[in-house]
């Protein structure tokens, strides 16, 4: 039995208890991350922009690799994980819930065919270059298909192409959709907004691309490699300009709330004054917001060293992570802290241990780079010079 | 003949794509059967009277024992409203008003009033609507009911639902609210927490049945629904709502 819940007013007795715990924070930021991080990858595929080649193939996989976990959080939330395929096999398509696990699964298939054919020359590679059980393995990836021929290659790239230029709606859908989830409920007013889908997708797009960029750099100085500077300026203008986008919306829908002072209003009111003050007003926007907002301009517009620049776009990059995982908090989270009799007022902290704790929600978050980590033994996620020279 | 196999692509994608057309047309109109009015009969409404209400608590305890409803969780409840003299409002249910209310101060007192709550069995009720899994639906007659074989427990329609009537039942797992005791109702007897009521605050009956205690109210009293601006259409009508209930 839960402890006691520290309440102010008056809520429907059924409404003390939040019921969309941490794991249902998780499951969007996740997702989103999936989103972003495709987007890049597709800047690279389908808009040729080559300054990103680096990070091409590292983006595309993880794309992969937090989409496999995209869905864990919602089994560790589900009263019955045991009937998640249920929303396949008997979808109730009037919900915009049940889309979910279509949507989930034409993109998984999508990102594995293009991983397939993005990777298809390292696997050839590999496979002819290596002996034994090594060769095999690499003989089945390649499912049989050897032919690393001109004409095959090229026929590769072409559909490389098409497979990235249908990831991009996919990608959209899949983000969008999830905001959707939310904003289409019409008993919620701190969630029922139409901006909250595009909100969701740029705030998505964001952490994807800030995601990269940590995690680039962070590997590269694992692996004691240099990174590429023109590439991480390249992300950071793009993490600023959608940054831009993503904050003004955010900022907009609140302004909506403040300036047509609805019947709700109030509770907004609290509930962002006293409920959210930490996690919204400070941490999201006062310093996840306006200080990456302020240095990313910096970092984009001014002359810096290549240290320098890379030291503000990776504190920049990471107090954006901590801004759209605050932003997820403090949609799902904060949409349940107060009454639908819009008089009062409940409480949530997450546990620790338990199936909907902390430490599982770390672990879960872990499993995408151990994913990364594995996939890196079998296939090359970022080019190696040094090989490359050494061929 | 021989295919190539561009052709058999082809034909294999036309075929999928039909296929899934004639599907979806099939599935339209199973699925709008479930999820709004269209050629649904309503057959029964609740209605409750404010003024008669004395907030005793006994609906919310029959309830709780027909159905085995968990504690700290609620099918229905009673809401104690008190407006002051100086406007401001005060709502109060301990323990769901199960154990009846306690006394008031002595502070100033406009009115003072008791509200019974329940599951409003809507017309178009946005928790069927949000159901993945179809679990959620309404019965032949109108009552909205859960498949607990069948939740998942995602937990969507508690937080669709504009009353708060619903909630996680933690000894199964699955969404759980009021059915108006549709195992009684099928016996023709009426929920419970209407036979418990000693004053007559609930009443239950068939729609059209103009002389029964309900259909006679709803063809000539001023009845009100709770939030009618979310459209859910509620078939638990409401006598002597004062508008600090939402």
């Amino acid at each position: 039995m839960a402890c006691e819940v520290l309440t102010q007013g008056f809520l429907f007795p059924n409404e003390i208890e939040v019921l969309w715990s941490l794991m249902i924070v998780l499951y969007p930021y996740i997702t989103g991350l999936v989103a972003g991080a495709f987007i890049v990858s597709s800047l690279y595929h389908v808009f040729g922009r080559q300054e990103l080649k680096p990070v091409a193939k590292f983006s595309l996989v993880a794309a992969f690799a937090f989409l496999m976990f995209a869905c864990t959080p919602l089994l560790f939330h589900l009263g019955h994980p045991e009937r998640a395929f249920n929303i396949m096999f008997t979808p109730h398509f009037y919900s915009a819930m049940s889309g979910f696990g279509y949507i989930y699964a034409f993109y998984l298939v999508l990102v594995l065919l293009e991983i397939w054919f993005v990777f298809r020359p390292d696997i050839i590679a590999r496979a002819k270059s290596s002996t034994g059980a090594l060769k095999a393995l690499y003989w089945v990836l390649a499912l049989g298909s050897m032919d690393d021929s001109e004409e095959a290659l090229r026929i590769d790239h072409k559909i490389t192409l098409v497979l990235a230029a249908v990831g991009i709606p996919s990608a959209c859908t899949l983000h969008g959709y999830v905001g959707f989830l939310f904003g289409s409920l019409k008993s919620n007013p701190w969630w029922s907004t139409p901006l909250m889908p595009v909100i969701f997708l740029m705030s998505a797009i964001v952490s994807g691309i800030a995601i990269l960029i940590v995690s680039y750099y962070v590997i590269m100085v694992i692996k004691k490699q240099p990174v590429d500077n023109t590439c991480l300026k390249s992300l950071y203008d793009f993490l600023w300009g959608f940054f831009i986008i993503d904050l003004t919306l955010e900022l907009l829908n609140e302004l909506t709330m403040i300036y047509a002072q609805s019947q709700s209003y109030p509770i907004i009111a609290r509930l962002t004054g006293e409920k959210l003050l930490f996690s919204y007003e400070i941490l999201q926007l006062a310093i996840c917001s306006a200080v990456p907002l302020v240095v990313l301009g910096f970092v984009s517009l001014k002359s810096m060293s290549d240290t320098m620049r890379n030291r503000l776009g990776l504190i920049c990059s990471a107090l954006i992570l901590i801004q759209v995982l605050a932003m997820r908090w403090n949609v799902v989270i904060g949409g349940q802290l107060f009454s639908k009799s819009l008089r009062g007022l409940t409480s949530y902290a997450p546990t620790f241990l338990g199936r909907e704790g902390i430490l599982v929600a770390f672990v879960l978050f872990a499993m995408p780079f151990v994913v990364m980590y594995l996939f890196n033994l079998i296939l090359p996620l970022f080019e190696n010079k040094g090989e490359e020279a050494q061929g | 003949m021989v295919t190539s196999r561009r052709d058999f692509l082809k034909q294999a994608g036309w075929t999928v794509l039909g296929g899934g057309l004639i599907a979806a047309f099939v599935e339209l109109p199973a699925g709008r059967a479930h999820a709004s009015a269209g050629g649904r009969t309503h057959l029964y409404a609740y209605v409750v009277d404010t003024h008669a209400c004395i907030g005793c608590g006994k609906c919310v305890e029959a309830c709780r024992a027909e159905n085995r409803v968990p504690e700290d969780a609620y099918r229905t409840w009673i809401e104690r409203y008190t407006v002051y003299a100086d406007g401001t409002v005060d709502v109060d249910s301990p323990h769901g008003g199960e154990k009846g209310a306690a006394a008031l101060g002595s502070k100033n007192i406009d009115r003072s009033f008791f509200v019974p709550k329940l599951c409003n069995h809507c017309k178009e009720p946005n928790c069927v609507q949000v159901c993945p899994v179809g679990a959620t639906y309404v019965s032949r007659e109108g009552v909205v009911l859960v498949d607990e074989k069948h939740c998942v427990g995602c937990g969507y329609c508690i937080q669709a639902c504009p009353y708060g009537a619903r909630f996680i039942n933690l000894t199964n797992h699955v969404a759980d609210k009021c059915t108006w005791c549709y195992h009684r109702v099928l016996k023709g007897l009426t929920p419970a927490c209407v036979a418990v009521c000693p004053v007559g605050a609930r009443q239950f009956g068939r729609v059209q049945d103009y002389h029964g205690p309900v259909g006679k109210l709803i063809k000539e009293a001023r009845l009100q629904v709770l939030k009618p601006e979310m459209g859910n259409k509620p078939m638990v009508f409401y006598k002597g709502l004062d508008k600090e209930v939402r």
